[in-house]
């Protein structure tokens, strides 16, 4: 009886025990190890301003996590379009043409491994003429070509993985070029794309952090990065926690959509 | 217009990692317009080939095929194509998908007139009250009515039907066959249809062709079918021709399933213990008229 009980509030209670776990090793570790750590007293204490006022702005680098939260999420918007825009049609060519795909598929491996650190200084250098839009411009770069690939591979797998029956629909039916690729070849690589999609979702939003980080730009990362040259520890876990789980709210809102187009 | 579709000397030949294949070789036969026709033999020995030959999705090594005085080159919709699988769009509609077909050969018609043709062939196939449901809701024979529907709905020159109810269970089946008949008949369609089921091949076609084993297979016998038409699968059934002619089919799969020899020795097939009647000589045709 007891134990069918225990059963039923499992999604709950083991949840709560393994963060309790967690904050216990945190105090733990912050007591002995590392005295430079805040302990989770002293985080919630520095933080409770940035939590409970969530959309107050006290100053350039001073205000509620939510607001650093949306600039951050605005930019990741942004490059995370761009990545989509340039990532679904590059993938589309590379499935549809074989001779396209052996052409540019070496470069594409290559590129792909390279961390948004890296992209980052490029992205900077390129848009140097543009003046105080340049770290902007940068940092919408560097998401976009980081989180890309994902998209771009996975079109590119659904692509050559549409059933020669659909196809064979189009060749008797005569569908134009236009028609075959918005009436048979989109709808059939959709379920692949958007798991592109949720995937390239999470890289933006790991990119951006970096780049607020080098950039200096207001965010998450932006503000992490200019509390610890402040030395307000405290506040660099309230960013990582705050990054973490907008991060895995992102990727279930993806996964919910993507879902759907499973089905369909 | 007795050769309203001609396959003269069709053959095919795929490359394989062990040199070409010669899957069909000098296949030979005429199609009168209107006419019914089956194909049966046994399983791999090239009868789907023969058939998207005829659709144009199979590149020919050989020969040629002519429908309505044309050479026919690659596919189009002037073929209708029920296969064992109806390969319809599952993000479409069972209306959808007809329309898709509609919308691309009637363009010239204005949007009401096709929309009633797509409604008219979904709801004499009895889907009716079915036609706004996507494939996966539907059952696998209401998925193979929207098939029927479709290929019907585009007019074609000819019907191409290759086990369109293998997959379905024998009520279905029969239904199916019936719904299928009664179009053909209403729309005066040439139809080649492939079958395993030598039961099927008598209730629809004016003419069986009985097959060769690969490789190299090539048309064996051409049994022709004169029951009556409209046809009642209890009248047909009962006719005093039916068992004869079931046998011969059946006889002729069954000789060429144990036959370990060379494709120079098919067709004649041996005495019958039973049945006394003389074998016709390989590929005549046998007529038989009901009485
Ligand atoms: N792409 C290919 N390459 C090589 N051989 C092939 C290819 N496609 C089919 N074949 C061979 O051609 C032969 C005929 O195949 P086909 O599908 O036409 O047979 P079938 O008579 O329709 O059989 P079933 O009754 O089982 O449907 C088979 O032996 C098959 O192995
Ligand atoms: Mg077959």
């Amino acid at each position: 009886m007891k134990d069918s009980k225990f059963k039923k509030l499992d999604w709950l209670i083991l949840p709560i025990l393994g963060v309790g776990a967690v904050l216990i090793l945190w105090q733990v570790v912050s007591a002995s190890v590392s005295k430079e750590l805040p302990n989770p007293g002293k985080t919630w204490a520095a933080s409770k301003a940035y939590v409970v006022e969530p959309f107050a702005k006290r100053g350039e680098m001073d205000q509620g996590i939510l607001r650093f939260t949306w600039y951050s999420l605005v930019l990741v918007a942004k490059g995370y379009a761009l990545a989509l825009l340039i990532g679904t049609p590059l993938g589309f060519c590379l499935g549809l043409s074989k001779t396209f795909a052996k052409t540019f598929d070496p470069i594409i491996q290559i590129l792909r491994p390279v961390s948004p650190l890296a992209w980052l200084p490029l992205g900077l250098v390129l848009f140097l003429g543009a003046g105080k839009q340049a770290s902007e411009l940068g940092a919408l770069f560097t998401i976009a070509v980081c989180a890309m690939w994902p998209t771009v591979l996975n079109t590119a797998v659904g692509v050559r993985a549409v059933p020669q029956d659909y196809l064979n629909v189009a060749r008797v039916l005569k569908l134009s070029r236009t028609k075959t690729l918005f009436k048979v070849l989109i709808p059939a690589t959709l379920p692949y794309m958007f798991t592109g999609f949720r995937l390239s979702l999470g890289i933006a939003w790991l990119v951006i952090v970096a780049a607020e980080m080098l950039t200096g730009r207001p965010g998450v990362g932006g503000f992490l990065w200019q509390e610890y040259n402040a030395l307000v520890y405290e506040h660099i876990i309230l960013c990582i926690i705050t990054i973490g789980i907008v991060g895995f709210v992102l990727d279930r809102l993806m996964s919910v959509i993507e879902r759907r187009f499973k089905t369909a | 217009m007795s050769h309203y579709v001609e396959l003269s000397n069709l053959t095919k030949i795929y490359d394989t990692p062990k040199g070409p294949a010669v899957i069909v070789r000098d296949f030979n036969l005429t199609i009168a317009k209107g006419e019914f026709v089956t194909l049966i033999g046994h399983s791999g020995c090239g009868k789907s080939t023969v058939l998207s030959m005829l659709a144009g999705l199979n590149p020919i090594s050989g020969g040629g095929i002519v429908l309505a005085g044309r050479e026919l080159v690659g596919p189009g919709p002037d073929r209708g194509m029920v296969f064992q699988s109806p390969s319809l769009l599952p993000w479409l509609t069972a209306y959808e998908n007809v329309m898709l077909g509609v919308d691309q050969v009637f363009y010239t018609a204005d949007p009401e007139e096709r929309r009633d043709i797509a409604e008219y062939y979904l709801t004499v196939v009895g889907l009716g009250d079915a036609m706004h449901k996507k494939p996966g809701e539907l059952s696998q024979g209401m998925r193979q009515r929207v098939g029927i529907a479709r290929a019907f709905a585009l007019k074609p020159k000819m019907l191409l039907l290759d086990e369109p109810f293998g997959m379905l269970d024998s009520l279905t089946r029969y239904e199916l066959q019936a719904v299928l008949l009664e179009l053909w008949r209403k729309n005066q369609m040439t139809a080649l249809m492939v079958t395993h089921d030598v039961d099927e091949a008598l209730y629809l076609s004016d003419r069986v062709v009985c097959m060769t084993n690969g490789p190299e297979a090539e048309v064996g016998e051409i049994v022709s079918v004169h029951f009556p038409r409209p046809r009642d699968r209890k009248a047909v059934m009962e006719h005093p021709d039916y068992y004869p002619l079931r046998e011969r089919l059946i006889e002729f799969l069954e000789v060429h399933a144990h036959r370990g020899l060379s494709r120079g020795e098919a067709g004649g097939p041996p005495g019958h213990p039973g049945n006394g009647s003389p074998r016709p000589s390989p590929k005549a045709e046998l007529l038989l008229n009901p009485a």
